[in-house]
């Protein structure tokens, strides 16, 4: 149990990210707190891509004289880093979106808290 | 030399996102710009999908490397028949919808004409990207691409569009996380991104909790976007609030695109025999689509107004695609992809007369729509009874046959839930389309027919929509006939080469 939780100590921390993500998400009254919610989650997803990209006694895919290439375990695999970069932007792009959403909304309703929403909307 | 028709592969994709920033390009005084270059460059992917359907049905998958770039290492586009049909329909659907339009947005949204059909292409380029794309990565990006432009596309409504808008951003983005949570087990345990090596792969490797625990995933992430039951619930709201033309686009291919990543996913890149055998996969999948044809059924009649009934009945038939998934034999994957093509065209048909009601008579409200509504409009309303014959499925309406075959399929396996499920909620369809029908086509009880009530309907002047909306909504109206009529056709030589070989 103890080597469980100290071998996948990272996994462990990402675990636990993406269900704090998730419970803002679902639960949070708050649409604000939904959005930070949000970021958690996706934050985490990318966590978990860089960790298991990790490896030990290895370097970044870089040409170096001190680690030869013939040993493919010198080097770490980049292609989950580069997929993040594009995790990343993407998710940018959602939180802008969300962003500009919350603007459109408390515009119309003058509030971002989900009951009165819920309340001010069935009034229309 | 490669031939130059599987150039095809990626002409499909081009337009759409040439297109968007063409009409980005646009000031607002000059709109009509934007939307010409919708109607062009949709038109132009339709053509394109249309080809590529015919080349990859003659002369089988075309491999598309994009770059020159040879997979694993380089990102391929796969045009087999599968994908191809799935793109003629989503295209061609938009490419309608687009037509008509004009003078709705034109009505209802002036000002933000330019972004909305801007938006509307990137939906459709993101959609068609998901389709064609052999990487699953790649597919996640264009999930996104077709995602963000999808809120952008629902926000633009009334004062509650912009909340129904985020709840679908949320949910969306749980979708697609999960999605890709699902790929980064994949990718862990397989060390490719390529959907096709991954299918190599998996075999070889055997079972692991990883690569269930990356199957399950995918398939919920995009369950959720599916709408699949019971995680439908962005779906009504999102629906109702956004604007006519927007529904009209996203309801009839959104939701489809999201099977067609099932399809793929389940019995393409997954042995058919692993998803149905090592976790019951395909069984809940199957189940939790009957429950979905049930409940959007039931919440369908409950509705007052026929755009909030329209976008349960969505719901409902999600669950029929659904259900032909959960079958994982041939005659299944016949109904879902029919059911595909023929919900796509009554979907988009049904929200045209919609809209079309919604421009002559102010309201969508089913308790006031009565016989002067035939009177007033009365082609809009017989495209709307061929669609709603269609969706309750009798023959030879093409409604008819993609069920028939769903109901093969229940019979073959002897799955008497799923065939009761099927025929019960056929009549339920009745209840909510008769209901309409019957105001519109019927005189209330106890009604005289005499000279009185001739006079009052005399007095009522046909005033039909303009042309440009009409003919989009009787051209689909008529090719739900022209598909019921052609089924055998489309099935025998389009539908299937795209059964897989384990199946």
């Amino acid at each position: 149990m103890i080597e469980l939780l100290h071998d996948y100590y990272a996994y462990w921390a990402i675990m636990l990210l993406l269900v704090i993500g998730l419970y803002g998400m679902l639960i949070k009254k708050n649409l604000m707190k939904k959005v930070i919610g949000m970021v958690i989650f996706q934050n985490s997803i990318i966590l978990l891509f860089v960790a298991a990209a990790f490896k030990w006694d290895a370097t970044v895919p870089v040409l170096d004289a001190a680690h030869p290439t013939e040993n493919v375990a010198n080097y770490l695999n980049p292609l989950p880093h580069t997929l993040m970069l594009t995790a990343i932007v993407v998710g940018v792009a959602i939180v802008g979106v969300a962003f500009a959403l919350l603007i459109a909304i408390y515009r119309n309703f003058g509030t971002l808290e989900e009951p009165e929403l819920m309340e001010r909307m069935r009034g229309e | 030399m490669t031939d130059p028709w599987t150039h095809l592969a990626v002409g499909i994709l081009l337009p759409p996102f040439f297109g968007a920033l063409v009409a980005a390009l646009f000031p607002d005084r000059r709109r009509n710009g934007a939307w010409l270059a919708a109607v062009v460059s949709s038109g132009l992917t339709f053509a394109a999908s249309l080809g590529g359907l015919a080349y990859a049905v003659i002369e089988g998958p075309v491999r598309y490397h994009l770059g020159g770039w040879q997979p694993p290492m380089g990102i391929e586009l796969v045009m087999d028949p599968l994908a191809a049909f799935f793109c003629a329909v989503v295209t061609g659907m938009t490419f309608f919808v687009f037509i008509h339009g004009r003078s709705v947005v034109e009505r209802e949204t002036p000002h933000k004409a330019v972004p909305f059909y801007s938006a509307a292409l990137l939906l459709l380029g993101g959609l068609l990207g998901i389709v064609l794309t052999g990487d699953l990565f790649n597919l996640y990006v264009f999930l996104e691409i077709s995602s963000l432009a999808g809120y952008a596309l629902v926000a633009i409504g009334d004062r509650r569009a912009p909340v129904s808008a985020f709840r679908y951003l949320i949910l969306g983005t749980i979708g697609a996380s999960f999605y890709l949570l699902g790929v980064a087990f994949l990718f862990m345990e397989t060390g490719s991104l390529n959907m096709n090596d991954v299918a190599e792969v998996v075999p070889v490797m055997g079972e692991s909790p990883a690569t269930l625990a990356g199957l399950v995933l995918i398939v919920l992430g995009i369950g959720l976007k599916m709408a699949l039951f019971p995680m439908h619930g962005w779906l009504s709201d999102a629906y109702t609030y956004a604007t006519s033309t927007a529904t009209a686009i996203i309801a009839p291919i959104g939701t489809k695109v999201a099977a067609y990543v099932l399809i793929r996913t389940c019995f393409h890149m997954f042995d058919p025999e692993f998803v149905r055998a090592e976790i019951p996969l395909a069984d809940i999948l199957g189940y939790l689509g009957a429950a979905g044809i049930v409940w959007g059924s039931i919440m369908a009649i409950a509705q007052n107004d026929l755009k909030r009934m329209l976008a349960f009945s969505s719901v409902s038939q999600v669950g029929y695609i659904a259900l032909g998934v959960g079958l994982a034999s041939p005659y299944g994957l016949i109904g879902a992809v029919l059911h595909t093509l023929n919900h796509a065209v009554m979907k988009a048909c049904l929200f045209l007369v919609n809209t079309n009601l919604h421009q002559r008579l102010g309201h969508t409200r089913i308790d006031r729509l009565d016989r002067t509504t035939r009177i007033r409009m009365p082609w809009t309303m017989a495209a709307f009874t061929v669609a709603a014959i269609s969706m309750i499925g009798l023959p030879p309406t093409a409604g008819f046959f993609s069920k028939w075959y769903l109901v093969l399929g229940s019979w073959e396996q002897a799955n008497y839930v799923f065939l009761g499920v099927i025929v019960i909620s056929s009549l339920l369809n009745v209840v909510y389309f008769f209901r309409v029908l019957e105001k519109v086509y019927l005189r209330s009880d106890g009604e005289a027919y005499d000279d009185a009530s001739e006079r009052e309907d005399a007095g009522v002047r046909r005033e039909e929509v303009r042309a440009s909306m009409l003919f989009p909504t009787l051209f689909l109206g008529a090719s739900l006939l022209v598909l019921g009529l052609a089924n055998a056709y489309i099935v025998i030589h389009v539908i299937r080469p795209m059964i897989p070989a384990g199946l």
